[in-house]
């Protein structure tokens, strides 16, 4: 209702709009952290409209409870506008800026990342050892395909790049929405975090599939989140092993790192499998549609990271060892090549966006 | 869906006094019909608007302040209303209002403690999550799954009613006239707000100039018919609930979002640049309900509140932009007022200010003196640009016209008998204790609690 910004993206504009609405409004402020964020604003910059647009779940039940949603003439639909801005926002502080493109094409992008990684281990593994080596019998000792060293210099590498990326993208972001934190802020907004409070519709449960609340999505959440990290935990546990202890791979069944990432791999196959079905029912009106491929290009690098893991480990004394280790490494190389032009980064901007929240209070 | 049978109750409207009546008497094993008159979006009439309900508690209610104790329910609606209540129904109200939250928790509608700009309502009002449409579709949800059947954009046309005895309502269905038989009735259809020719008959043309805060589908035909029929009215039919509202807020249905409450924070001005009513008079939340009235007996029913740069953030923002300027005299043209008339009235209003302290939450000391309208609280001068101006118009929430009922919400005829078979819930027997003035959540108390009473005597009469 607001005179027009011709500098400011559609998405942009749209947000302000509904925003403007909202906050003469004010009947879903106990649904989520978006409401009353936004009632601290009487007019909306860019940077706040980047901050709300992160701290919103997407749960939907705001597009439910609304009574001006479309085919009302005031045509509010929070979730989708949110959603759009949010992915921009993901583009816009890409770094380095000329990765951005990454995510408007991220299906494509991720899927050419993870297959040439993929390549590369099968061609390093063929270039480089005898292909009888690829594929005879090592009883599950992956060393001798690919030295132990040579695998931390890959994968650290790698891994210390994505996180200098996110944390060069989270920099902005955060200068961006005027961050401010505390120590406290950072143990609400962890608390918010893992249980997922504002995916709950504010006690109704997430309203994504249909008008009637269901809690799916935030269980399918969990099991991916909690999947995730029980399988980032065996590897830690593994590395204290072997630099610490000197006690080397392969580790037996009933060994931690090997119980660990059973249970998170349970969680990364059966997390990413219900959040894609659940996708699949989801409301169209409520998402982003051109930029869904994001979504689904994450999950499916959560799912087969899982699964060939999985395969591994059953078939790790046959001779599909070695290529089975160079599917999965490739797998995993190209999930972390990933990790900072993809929607992982939704938990990262998420995360600062809450401790924002709670600092303010 | 099969609408030829005989219904155990058939509930023409879709808001929360029907859906509370069609939910108890489905509940008592009544097979029941909902005959909404809009469209499934636009659902539920003016409950789809609203956000609380007021109720008495002891303090125990989780997401309430309190206590609320009856008593002191019972004078706040005495204050409100000047004593033009039933005290029999209107202490009935507050007796089950406090059974409500639990109720409606049963039915899947969740609450929320109030927070930011809900206007200090904690103790008395709990408020629905998400608002009243939230409330809506948990009880839709609820009456289908109790196998209610709910039928949308089917507007009652007509009642056959026999000597107060209902027997079959006749809706406007698929392009068809269809008939729907019942052996008891509940009218919780709402009032005639959005019936802009039936509001001309009180209010002539200035109707016109009417912004209708909800649907357009409250008509009040179902309560025309009954009036027609012989049931006995309630309420004065020439009076409506009009607040202030942004003249550039759509015809209907805007709801909530275009209120303002800017007026005590500046100065009202009519067509010709004139004030009209002291600013100042009262506090919310009765100036809330007292501009609609005001600006409706001013020419052309617009009123235009002016303010300038030191007050422009004191109250809820709006969804519309204030018109700004520069001088006043710039802002009276872009209203497209005399400008000569507007700087005049704000040099006289600005030189009849006296010093105070201001404090906008209290009846403060700032005032005006010498002016043959004054403003008694809040008066500061209008002189620090840039200047603001909201044109303001009429919104009208509700009427009170209604239909008499018993403490069953049994209709009550004309000639003091009882109707057989018909109850009435809601809006449309709200006048019986509501009989004028305003209450937050009233509307939503009065509703439920008659939806219920309704439900439960249509269901024990469809049995016998």
């Amino acid at each position: 209702m607001r005179g027009i910004d011709p500098t400011r993206s559609a998405a942009l504009t749209e947000a302000d709009r509904l925003m403007t609405i909202c906050n003469a409004c004010r009947y879903c402020e106990g649904l989520c952290a978006v409401f009353p964020a936004m009632e601290k604003h009487r007019t909306f910059g860019e940077g706040d409209l980047n901050y709300l647009a992160n701290l919103c779940h997407q749960c939907g039940a705001c597009y439910s409870d609304c009574q001006y949603s479309p085919p009302h003439e005031f045509n509010v639909n929070v979730p989708s506008a949110l959603s759009k801005v949010r992915n921009d926002s993901y583009e816009q502080y890409a770094w380095p800026r000329a990765f951005a493109g990454a995510f408007a094409r991220n299906g494509l992008f991720i899927t050419l990342l993870a297959s040439g990684s993929v390549a590369a281990f099968i061609a390093g593994f063929v270039a480089l050892r005898d292909p009888a080596v690829l594929f005879g019998h090592h009883a599950g000792d992956f060393y001798k395909l690919m030295p132990h060293n040579a695998m931390v210099a890959i994968f650290g590498t790698v891994f210390i790049y994505a996180i200098l990326a996110l944390t060069m993208s989270l920099r902005a972001f955060w200068r961006d929405i005027n961050g401010a934190g505390s120590g406290a802020a950072v143990a609400e907004a962890t608390h918010d975090a893992g249980h997922l409070t504002y995916l709950g519709g504010g006690g109704g449960g997430c309203t994504s599939e249909n008008e009637k609340p269901s809690a799916q999505r935030r269980i399918f959440h969990h099991l991916t989140f909690y999947g995730f990290m029980f399988c980032f935990a065996s590897t830690s546990v593994a590395t204290v092993y072997h630099y610490a202890l000197g006690w080397h791979a392969p580790y037996p069944l009933t060994s931690l790192p090997v119980l660990l990432g059973i249970i998170g791999g349970v969680g990364l196959l059966a997390g990413p499998a219900g959040l894609f079905l659940l996708a699949q029912k989801r409301d169209p009106v409520l998402v982003d549609r051109p930029r869904l491929g994001m979504d689904v290009a994450f999950l499916t690098m959560l799912f087969l990271t899982a699964l060939t893991g999985f395969a591994l480990m059953l078939l790790r004394d046959s001779s599909a060892m070695g290529l089975l280790l160079a599917i999965h490494l490739g797998v995993v190389l190209g999930l972390f090549l990933s990790l900072p032009y993809g929607k992982f980064v939704h938990g990262m901007y998420r995360y600062l966006a809450l401790v924002k929240f709670n600092k303010e209070g | 869906m099969n609408i030829n049978e005989i219904f155990d109750v058939v509930v023409a409207g879709g808001g929360n006094a029907a859906l509370c009546a069609a939910i108890t008497a489905a509940r008592a094993g009544r097979k029941v019909v909902v005959l909404e008159g809009a469209p499934q979006f636009y659902r539920g009439g003016n409950t789809r608007h609203t956000r609380n309900l007021r109720c008495a508690h002891d303090g125990t209610a989780s997401n309430m302040a309190g206590p609320y104790d009856p008593a002191e329910f019972l004078d706040d609606l005495y204050r409100v209303t000047g004593g033009e209540t039933d005290k029999a129904l209107a202490q009935l109200t507050i007796a089950r209002s406090h059974e409500l939250i639990p109720w409606m928790n049963k039915q899947g509608v969740f609450f929320q403690p109030p927070l930011g700009g809900t206007l200090s309502l904690g103790k008395t009002n709990a408020f629905f999550l998400g608002g009243g449409r939230g409330m809506l579709n948990a009880l839709y949800r609820q009456a289908e799954s109790l196998g209610v059947v709910c039928v949308y954009d089917a507007m009652v046309t007509a009642l056959n009613v026999e000597n107060g005895f209902f027997v079959s309502a006749t809706i406007k269905f698929d392009g068809a006239e269809k008939e729907v038989r019942g052996r008891t009735f509940v009218a919780a259809c709402g009032g005639f707000e959005a019936n802009i020719e039936w509001l001309r008959e009180y209010w002539g043309d200035a109707a016109d100039n009417f912004i209708i805060r909800g649907t357009p589908y409250n008509r009040g035909a179902v309560l025309r018919m009954l009036l027609d029929k012989g049931v006995m009215p309630v309420g004065d039919p020439t009076q409506c609930h009009a607040i202030a509202l942004d003249a550039r807020a759509p015809k209907f249905d805007g709801g909530i979002a275009t209120r303002l409450d800017s007026v005590v924070f500046g100065i009202m001005v009519n067509r010709d640049g004139q004030r009209f009513y002291d600013e100042g008079e009262e506090i919310w939340p009765k100036r809330y309900a007292i501009w609609g009235r005001l600006i409706a007996q001013q020419p052309d029913q617009i009123g235009y509140s002016i303010l300038d740069s030191k007050s422009i953030h004191m109250f809820m923002p709006s969804i519309y932009p204030a018109i700004v300027a520069g001088t006043i005299g710039e802002l009276a043209s872009k209203l497209e007022l005399d400008p000569v008339a507007v700087e005049k009235t704000v040099a006289d209003f600005n030189a009849a200010v006296q010093p105070g302290t201001f404090d906008h939450t209290v009846l403060d000391d700032c005032r005006t003196e010498g002016l043959a309208i004054p403003k008694s609280h809040w008066a500061r001068k209008i002189d620090t640009p840039p200047y603001y101006a909201y044109p303001l118009r009429p919104g009208i929430t509700f009427t009170y016209l209604g239909v008499r009922v018993n403490e069953e919400s049994r209709m009550i005829l004309a000639d003091g008998k009882l109707a057989a078979n018909m109850f009435a819930a809601g809006e449309i027997m709200a006048g019986n204790v509501l009989g004028k003035g305003y209450l937050a959540g009233i509307g939503m108390t009065i509703g439920a609690v008659f939806g219920r009473l309704a439900g439960e005597g249509a269901a024990k009469h469809a049995r016998n």
